[in-house]
């Protein structure tokens, strides 16, 4: 029987948490008019909510209990340390408007953040503030536009994005009421040069790449890339998503790009909480470094052999101005430094190579039996055909068949360019059991799909809840519970 | 220390059958020259010695937990239960992904769709979505809907001056592309008139009129004749309303609103420096489709169970693209699951109790402050747990002193208002007893004496 809603677990006059008596004098309420008459709020004792929570999160399926491939999500483990060490006391109780010398813990971690991110993926300056992927995305291309607006060049309002792009990079540039010119991939997974070229002129922004792409694959010609754009005077703009791959590989910066987006909540572990919240820190070359989002922490007095320097905020020149309230998603930052500091330079030469090893040997495991277009050495993650021929098996039914082999599915119908697409990512943080075992289911579902195919395209079988009518959903559109209607409250 | 499970045996069997010779094999693709450059970071660190320096750093600061805490200004003390941290550590919840994939992730979804139900209960409203960042770019989202709404026809944005001065900040920052006008909030504008002041600049170019609940010093209006006023233009209201505060006061949906947000950090997420919070946003039915953010709505699976989705996704980035209402991709989930359980284990009585407290101990040290010679309240209007306080000497002079004794002072409202020179924001919550109460006002008569 299916846990109820906690308004259904509700039961009048039932308290959990309470407070303490007031222990000043009393004071009337303002007039009543102004005032609210009922709080239809559950009513539950302490017992009944973790018991209700408990039950939901075995409803849930997490990196902690499995195989989780998701692709371009890197679904890394999320070491335990980190979980501590963003809630030790100091960080948590610490308010974002305290003055800067009761904060300098938190603003020396900040600065040092930045400096590392910085070093890192060789940009000149790097701002902590945008709470996600996406936000770091649109705060780059504000960036881009205040750029060209502040040399007086104004026409400048088309966004190149490949055909392989994430979705979020056209909607950033379309929340700019920028247009996009969409550029193919060639035969090898590459930009295709000749339409890129013929793309660039005066009017273009810049360029909003993924590199290693969405197929998986580090672009051959991105030098060239760059210098198209750049020759043009567009501005390149990396898309962070991928980065798992290139740690102590190769530095976006040294490439060429302008501007780049990381991806805490990917790259640097921390949890993605069913959904958030993520960190999509910016890092910016040299031209866009006096448009960051303000405030950045700088050391705004200097310190000797006796005296630490002191951490403040700095506001650069000709900010785009602020993306969030306060400083970002310090809980989040805490996580990825600590994850930083405990690997050290050669600690993340490693992550990345981990990373595309796992990649490479799944995809040698599968290739013999999915069709896994442009195939070459990828990087962390590659993007195979969900289909078996002689079956009409979809991507679809593989990845609900693979969670009855107790596998989280790889992403689906992504990238748009591949046919039936399964986008696998594994990461670094996986043995090589587990990745011979869902090979093996993989090989075994493509089996079933020829000897049993109603089999998989019923899946699943083996979990607790079977595919849901998502036509229905988007129908009735029932997005909220309420107490029942004769429900008394005291 | 990594997190690396593969032997050197295993990695060595993983290359043959890849058929290259070395993991720096598999990345020939790499322009040569820029490959495997030398990182310049400190060396790794064990887990022993990263706690260490964590709990370092962490120790030198001075926290609302070492201080009386009588800042606010957006950000507030409040109790957390212990409850709370407990189920936001089972690695269900906060090692999943968004939940596309409905079967194995029910847990989230219904929490999801929990937190939506709990929202529009506090907000009055009819439907919420998963949240968004914060409050401010909550905000700045619903600019983005009242534009598409009216197809970017309308292109005036009224804005109250006691709307949060980082909100202002970043909707700002939000609508550089859009060629919008944003008015109300200039250097001149009176902060002593009452909402309906907006009112003459409300017109038939306005989108938006955007106001805040309590207001940014701590007010309580009811908007009811404001948004009267701009639904007879044509334009949509949006409150930013507190959470807490609308357990005791009538919520922005019976006062008409179209729109109600906010920061979401009252209701059990820790201060942290300002984020990790989230944003709540709550809307009419009939802006569903206009609204950015994920959804979660209610199913039935192929066994007839009642089940949960992600639902009206052709709004978003993925599918939509370009034309995306936004091109926001996550939500706060372990925020709004936080939240959820705040609001589930405080209940009604124990939320009223918060709210009831916070008014109670605010009026207290309000009343009070204003008993010193040369000390006033700014305003005179209802105040919920905020409010401003006028002093005969610099706020940053009193603030130090205040340090000094080891209180946490208010909010200078100087740097953001010019007019409001030598006024303090004062927060005061559940958290604060009469005696921190009392010893804000000894010492700041002592500053003051001085």
């Amino acid at each position: 029987m299916r846990e109820k809603t906690i308004f259904e677990l509700s039961s009048p006059g039932r308290t959990g948490v309470t407070f303490p008596k007031s222990d000043v004098p009393e004071y009337d309420l303002p007039n009543e008019e102004l005032l609210r008459k009922e709080l239809p709020l559950p009513e539950l004792a302490e017992v009944d909510v973790v018991r209700h929570y408990m039950k939901l999160s075995k409803y849930n399926y997490g990196v902690d209990l499995g195989f989780y491939p998701l692709g371009s999500c890197t679904m890394k483990y999320n070491p335990k340390i980190n979980e501590d060490t963003c809630r030790l006391p100091g960080f948590v109780f610490s308010h974002p408007l305290q003055p800067i010398e009761t904060v300098q813990g938190n603003l020396a971690l900040l600065y040092e953040m930045q400096e590392w991110l910085k070093e890192i993926s060789g940009f000149a300056g790097v701002t902590l503030q945008p709470a996600a992927g996406a936000h770091g995305e649109f705060t780059g291309v504000l960036m881009m536009n205040a750029y060209h607006k502040s040399r007086g060049d104004t026409k400048r309002t088309k966004m190149i994005v490949p055909d392989s792009a994430h979705g979020t990079n056209p909607a950033s540039a379309g929340m700019m009421g920028m247009s996009i010119v969409v550029i193919p991939s060639d035969e090898r997974g590459n930009v295709n040069l000749e339409a890129l070229k013929a793309a660039c002129d005066d009017t273009v922004v810049g360029m909003m790449l993924t590199n290693p792409n969405t197929l998986g694959l580090f672009d051959e010609n991105v030098e060239q890339i760059v210098k198209i754009v750049h020759d043009c005077g567009g501005l390149m703009y990396g898309d962070g998503a991928n980065l798992n791959a290139l740690l102590g590989i190769v530095r976006p910066g040294d490439l060429g790009f302008d501007v780049m987006h990381f991806n805490l909540h990917k790259t640097f572990a921390v949890p993605h909480g069913g959904g958030g919240p993520g960190s999509g820190p910016v890092g910016v070359g040299e031209k866009l470094l006096d448009f960051l989002p303000a405030p950045l922490i700088a050391i705004v007095e200097e310190g000797d052999e006796e005296i630490p320097p002191l951490f403040g905020y700095y506001t650069p020149e000709k900010t785009i101005g602020r993306m969030k309230a306060f400083h970002g998603h310090f809980g989040a930052i805490v996580r990825s430094y600590t994850y930083i500091a405990m690997h050290g330079p050669d600690g993340l030469k490693d992550v990345s190579q981990y990373a595309v090893l796992n990649a490479n040997y799944l995809a040698a495991r599968l290739r013999n039996t999915y069709r896994i277009p442009h195939d070459r050495i990828c990087m962390h993650e590659f993007v195979m055909e969900g289909s078996v021929p002689g079956t009409d098996v979809r991507a679809l039914d593989i990845a609900k068949r693979l969670m009855d082999y107790d596998f989280h599915p790889p992403t689906n119908y992504f990238p748009l360019i591949v046919h039936e697409a399964l986008m696998i990512e594994p990461t670094e943080t996986e043995n090589k059991d587990t990745l011979d075992a869902f090979a093996d289911a993989l090989i075994k579902i493509a089996e079933e799909a020829k000897t049993n195919p109603e089999l998989v395209k019923s899946a699943p079988h083996k979990t607790l809840f079977g595919r849901m009518d998502e036509v229905k959903a988007a129908r009735e559109l029932v997005l909220c519970c309420w107490l029942p209607e004769n429900y008394s409250a005291e | 220390m990594t997190y690396i499970p593969i032997s050197p045996k295993e990695r060595d069997a993983m290359l043959d059958a890849i058929g290259v010779k070395s993991l720096d094999a598999l990345f020939d693709s790499v322009p040569a020259k820029y490959r495997f450059p030398q990182l310049d970071l400190p060396a790794a660190m064990t887990e022993m010695e990263a706690a260490a320096l964590l709990g370092e750093l962490a120790a030198s600061n001075e926290t609302a937990r070492d201080l009386a805490c009588f800042l606010g200004a957006g950000a507030y003390n409040h109790y957390i239960p212990s409850v709370i941290d407990h189920m936001l550590r089972r690695g269900e919840f906060y090692t999943a992904y968004t939940p596309y994939q409905p079967e194995i992730s029910q847990g989230t979804l219904q929490a999801i769709f929990e937190y939506q139900s709990l929202m529009t209960t506090l907000t009055g409203m009819e439907l919420s979505n998963a949240s968004h960042y914060d409050g401010a770019t909550a905000a700045a989202e619903a600019v983005n809907l009242a534009f598409a709404q009216f197809r970017g026809k309308r292109r005036k944005v009224v804005i109250s001056p006691s709307v949060h001065p980082q909100y202002r900040e970043t909707i700002r920052t939000y609508t550089q592309g859009m060629d919008l006008k944003l008015v109300g909030d200039g250097a001149d504008a009176d902060l002593q008139a009452a909402p309906e002041a907006l009112s003459p600049l409300i017109d038939q170019e306005t989108c938006l009129v955007i106001v805040q609940y309590p207001d940014f010093f701590g007010r309580i209006f009811d908007y009811t004749k404001l948004v009267e006023n701009a639904h007879s233009k044509g334009a949509l209201v949006c409150v930013v309303a507190n959470p807490t505060a609308l357990a005791l006061f009538k919520t922005p949906g019976s006062m008409g609103a179209d729109v109600v947000v906010g920061d979401g950090q009252p209701l059990g997420l820790p201060l942290w420096f300002g984020g990790p919070s989230l944003g709540f946003f709550t809307t009419k039915k009939s802006y569903v489709h206009k609204m950015a953010g994920r959804l979660v709505g209610e199913t039935v699976d192929t066994r007839g169970e009642k089940s949960y989705v992600l639902t009206l996704t052709a709004r978003e980035q993925h599918i939509k693209r370009e034309k995306a209402t936004s091109n926001i991709c996550s939500n706060q989930g372990l925020m709004a699951l936080a939240s959820a359980i705040y609001l589930s284990s405080l209940g009604q009585t124990g939320l009223r109790q918060v709210a009831d407290l916070c008014y109670q101990k605010a009026h207290y040290a309000a009343e009070e402050l204003s008993k010193l010679p040369g000390v006033g309240l700014c305003f005179s209007q209802p105040f919920f747990h905020e409010f401003a306080v006028c002093f005969p000497k610099p706020v940053a002079d009193l603030n130090a002193h205040l340090l000094e004794h080891g209180i946490l002072g208010g909010y200078n409202l100087e740097q953001d208002y010019p007019s409001l020179q030598n006024h303090m924001l004062i927060a005061v919550t559940e958290m604060n007893s009469k005696d921190e109460i009392d010893a804000l006002v000894s010492v700041l008569k002592e500053a003051l004496d001085a």
